[in-house]
């Protein structure tokens, strides 16, 4: 156990490094995954130099994989792919301390209602305690669980449902 | 609801001018022959359960009034046309009666109420008569005197009298429409009863939600919130004064009673968690309801003023949903402790756990029909459909097939079940529907908007 938690830290510090390389004036630069590197320009305001704050919402979707994992039908568990987005939501969120987030939990539309309330926060919770063992603070982590209430794909097949099972990690500004 | 009264068959013989010819009716002798029968005929009945019998005929004329009177609700002659319109498509819609058509309806005069005209009625085929009067008083209420009548047998078979408010007119009308069922069927009446749901409206990918309330033939329809916040579930408290619901107001999922009175709303259980699914005890003493503690579902209970919930389930899995036994003994309620959701019965205390599902598949929603003899619940395969089963498992019926029916809510006599039906594809519509205990009377029930989550109220005081 000490050692797999000694593991996820170091883990959690190389995800850091490899999202702060945006900023190299404290972090030493590292290969970007999602930008050419020529692209990255000394910031007045941001590594994008627009203005987006750092610390928001909007700078957090934008710097994660993605703030989104997704689950297989009536499952929580938080599957390799979901691990590494997660490792960059923990990084991000390591990044700055001082943030607090909510989990949204979501179901697709082939579980009834109340179920699927508590489906949704089972997903929630999984994504939550990942991130906590990734060294995110739980104070700083809230859920809530929409069961079906808010789909994102409107269809009514395979694809549709795959997308609407998920938890998103939302940066409370 | 102090305001409506029974009558008593005397009193509503006092109260009405056309009563001097009661006495009289019921003592029509019987010329069986007369109607071309050899012998007596069967007592006019009707099953609710049995197949394939084919609806009654039943005749159901304007009740003509003793004076053309204008009131809150309209003039006495135009409400008597309308009640008479409330009790033929309550009696049509429960698919065991089939009203005549209006061209073969005879104008019935005020004195003809309690004398009627036997001969022709037989001629149209209508082995059921219904007649009624209403009368404007003049303290500013209405009497609705009803009575039914076996054309055969040239019988009255019963009658009783409402005193309304004219705000309340149209329950003299469902009164009326239950004596004739509950007389003909032996069941218990169900008409005078209200609906809670959630109205919807909106793209699927946001619906706006807003709880409403009706009456179960879909008339007096009002939006009870207005939107801003998502609603889920709403449940009748046992004595209709409120509503018990959840809502997503102020981002914090949590379940909330609405006084329907004064339209205010109170937090049930002052909690960080998430809690869902309310209903009511029998009693009204509690609000069973789940609650979800980091990933982990389970049962409670908590005083419906409020204080310490009491927890009732725990196990690793998810626990929630649930329904009173009519006796509040026993609560029925969803687990996927076996790896899926299924249906378990415990006692009220949380004890003794049973699961009683076992057909394939999984199983949702369980709600306790107010007889006591069923339980309805949400089969999930392909498909949802709504069924019903015996409370210790087995007899399992499915009585829909549609691409999603879900949450079942009985009837008051535990012969009808409410649901939602939903549309595949990217519409996000859902309607509310009725379905008999046969599976063959299903019909979609008028709403402003689209509709779900319904809960049919007990029979009104």
């Amino acid at each position: 156990m000490k050692l797999s938690t000694t593991l996820l830290a170091a883990t959690a510090l190389i995800a850091v490094a490899g999202c702060s390389k945006k900023r190299p004036e404290t972090l030493p630069p590292a290969p970007m995954t999602d930008a050419a590197p020529g692209q990255v320009a000394p910031p007045a305001t941001n590594p994008y130099g627009d203005a987006v704050v750092p610390g928001s919402d909007a700078d957090f979707r934008r710097s994660v994989t993605s703030n989104t994992v997704n689950f297989d039908v009536d499952m929580y568990d938080i599957d390799p792919q979901a691990r590494s987005i997660l490792d960059s939501q923990a990084a991000w969120l390591t990044k700055f301390p001082n943030v607090r987030a909510t989990i949204e939990g979501h179901c697709d539309e082939r579980g009834t209602r109340e179920y699927n309330l508590a489906l949704g926060d089972r997903r929630a919770n999984a994504a939550k305690n990942y991130l906590v063992a990734r060294g995110v603070s739980p104070a700083r982590l809230t859920t809530i669980s929409y069961g079906k209430e808010r789909p994102i794909a409107m269809g009514s097949d395979e694809a549709a449902y795959a997308q609407n099972r998920r938890a998103v990690t939302v940066v409370l500004n | 609801m102090t305001r409506f009264a029974w009558i008593a068959g005397l009193a509503l013989i006092a109260a009405a001018p056309a009563v001097a010819q009661t006495a009289a009716a019921p003592q029509t002798p019987a010329p069986a022959a007369a109607a071309g029968q050899d012998q007596a005929p069967p007592p006019l009945e009707v099953s609710v359960t049995g197949g394939v019998s084919a609806p009654m005929p039943i005749a159901i004329p304007a009740m003509p009034t003793n004076a053309v009177i204008s009131t809150p609700a309209g003039s006495t002659d135009d409400l008597g046309r309308k009640l008479a319109e409330i009790v033929t498509n309550d009696l049509k819609n429960s698919g065991l009666f089939s009203p005549l058509q209006p061209a073969q309806l005879r104008s019935v005069i005020f004195p003809e109420v309690t004398a009627p005209a036997f001969d022709y009625w037989g001629g149209t085929g209508a082995q059921a008569l219904v007649q009624g009067f209403i009368r404007a008083n003049g303290d500013g209420n209405l009497t609705v005197g009803c009575y039914l009548y076996d054309v055969f047998s040239k019988i009255e078979l019963s009658r009783q009298g409402f005193v309304v408010p004219p705000s309340d007119w149209r329950r003299a009308g469902h009164k009326c429409a239950d004596m004739v069922y509950t007389r003909l069927t032996g069941e218990g009446p169900y008409f005078d009863s209200r609906v809670v749901y959630v109205s919807e409206t909106g793209p699927k990918a946001k619906r706006i939600k807003r709880l409403a309330i009706m009456d179960q033939d879909g008339a007096n329809h009002r939006f009870l919130t207005n939107g801003q916040s998502i609603v889920l579930t709403p449940r009748f408290a046992p004595n209709q004064q409120s509503i018990v619901y959840m809502s997503y107001v102020n981002d914090r999922p949590a379940i909330y009673v609405y006084d329907i009175g004064s339209g205010r709303q109170r937090l049930v259980v002052q909690n960080v968690n998430l809690t869902f699914a309310p209903r009511f005890s029998p009693d009204g003493r509690y609000i069973l309801f789940s609650m979800a503690t980091g990933g982990n579902t389970d049962v409670y209970r908590v005083a419906a003023s409020g204080g310490t919930p009491q927890r009732l389930t725990n196990s690793p899995g998810i626990d929630d949903g649930g329904s009173y036994s009519p006796d509040g003994s026993k609560i029925v309620f969803e687990s996927d402790r076996s790896g899926g959701q299924q249906l378990y019965v415990m006692n009220a205390d949380g004890s003794n756990q049973q699961r009683i599902s076992f057909g394939g598949g999984r199983y949702g929603t369980p709600v306790w029909s107010p007889r006591g003899d069923l339980i309805a619940f949400t089969k999930l395969g392909g498909a949802f459909r709504i069924g019903v089963m015996n409370p210790t498992g087995g007899g399992e019926r499915l009585l829909t097939n549609a691409w999603q029916d879900e949450g079942p809510s009985w009837s008051p006599n535990g012969r009808v079940i409410i649901f939602f039906r939903s549309s595949q594809g990217g519409s996000g519509k859902a309607d509310l529907w009725m379905v008999d205990l046969t599976g063959q009377v299903e019909r979609k029930i008028p709403t402003p908007l689209d509709g779900s989550d319904p809960a049919w109220g007990p029979l009104r005081p």
